[in-house]
């Protein structure tokens, strides 16, 4: 019989270790929210990541070779990105009467996420490649990644706040929209879509899919609208 | 199922390629987004089932997706500790305005043109 030690090193090393325990911790997430009877704030990104990450910090084992197990599911976020299409194609009778509507809140949105990050950052004195790496916080990992390399920030710090921010807004957001009285489903899933990305619009497609279908179009339109501005809008800002 | 998967591949593949050719900041995904919307749009009625079934198993997992990065936190532990009062108040409260600002916009630009 292999000892404990050699047991653990095949554990460490091989990707099935990783890849399990993200799936079981996921299962465990998506078990608590259901018990929580998906209560906004029982985020099962938010849980598996705690369950995870508290894991690894635990037994002392480095991220990369849980990646290495983990980047399977990773991979799919591609694919699944694309897979949003269907969604709106879906309801596109409805998002085609209120499409310039939702361009412009998109537009205006992403712009003011990008400035408010800029100008906390700014205010209390943050270094320079930390306010890179806030200002391009509302938009989906990979182009936010882009953009802040583009700007002097850090991808990896950015890919971390970027998340960060979709948990809060999944988590937070329609707890703010119902305080202030917005019942519309599409203004809701355009407002969770344009501040959360692809984590606001998971939950989303999960409570309505008329906001399901205006959250991914909005995360797009976002993407689109802050990669191609927020450079420009840098520059004018930093002088 | 294998033919709505190699739709979704071939519209990524393809987004990936023209953004790559035409050096575009917008990532191969949200192109190939663009392009089965088109697609779907030009076929017209139903979305094939084949893939629906694959895009509808995909997005109710949509959050699980996310989970491998998101653990990637542990690796800025230090960086945010030393920054954290920016980064947490422009994490929570830029995405919370955010929220509500577009939001409210929405909601009274929808309203106006119904």
């Amino acid at each position: 019989m292999a000892g404990f030690a050699e047991l653990w090193v095949y554990l460490a090393r091989e990707p099935l270790a990783a890849l399990t325990a993200t799936l079981l911790a996921w299962l465990a997430a998506s078990w608590g929210a259901a018990k929580a009877r998906w209560h906004p704030l029982a985020n099962p990104v938010l849980i598996a990541v705690l369950l995870l990450a508290g894991g690894l910090l635990a037994l002392g084992l480095d991220y990369r070779a849980y990646f290495a197990g983990a980047q399977f599911v990773h991979f799919l976020l591609g694919p699944a990105t694309v897979a949003l299409a269907v969604p709106l194609y879906r309801q596109w009778r409805a998002v085609r009467a209120s499409l310039p509507a939702a361009v412009a809140s998109v537009l205006l949105g992403g712009l003011f996420a990008a400035l408010a990050g800029i100008g906390i950052a700014l205010g209390l004195g943050a270094a320079p490649e930390v306010t890179a790496s806030l200002a391009p916080r509302s938009v989906t990992t990979p182009v936010a990644m882009g953009i802040a390399e583009a700007l002097g920030g850090l991808p990896g710090l950015t890919a971390a706040i970027v998340i960060c921010s979709g948990i809060i807004g999944a988590a937070l957001g329609p707890i703010v929209l119902d305080g202030l009285g917005i019942k519309d489903w599409r203004a809701r899933g355009l407002a969770i879509g344009t501040a959360a990305h692809g984590i606001g619009t998971a939950r989303a497609l999960r409570v309505n899919a008329l906001a399901g279908a205006f959250s991914g179009l909005a995360m797009g339109l976002n993407a689109l609208g802050t990669a191609l501005l927020l450079p420009l809008l840098w520059r004018l800002v930093g002088g | 199922m294998i033919a709505g998967l190699a739709t979704l591949l071939c519209c990524q593949l393809a987004g990936e390629v023209t953004a790559r050719l035409f050096g575009l900041p917008v990532p191969g995904p949200v192109l190939g987004m663009a392009l089965l919307f088109a697609i779907l749009l030009a076929r017209g009625g139903e979305a094939p089932p084949g893939l629906a079934t694959t895009a509808d198993g995909l997005l109710g997992v949509l959050g699980l997706l996310f989970v491998p990065a998101g653990v990637g936190v542990v690796l800025h532990l230090p960086q945010l500790a030393r920054d954290w009062a920016p980064i947490a108040l422009a994490v929570l409260g830029g995405t919370l305005l955010t929220v509500g600002v577009t939001g409210l916009l929405a909601d009274r630009l929808l309203r106006r043109r119904g």
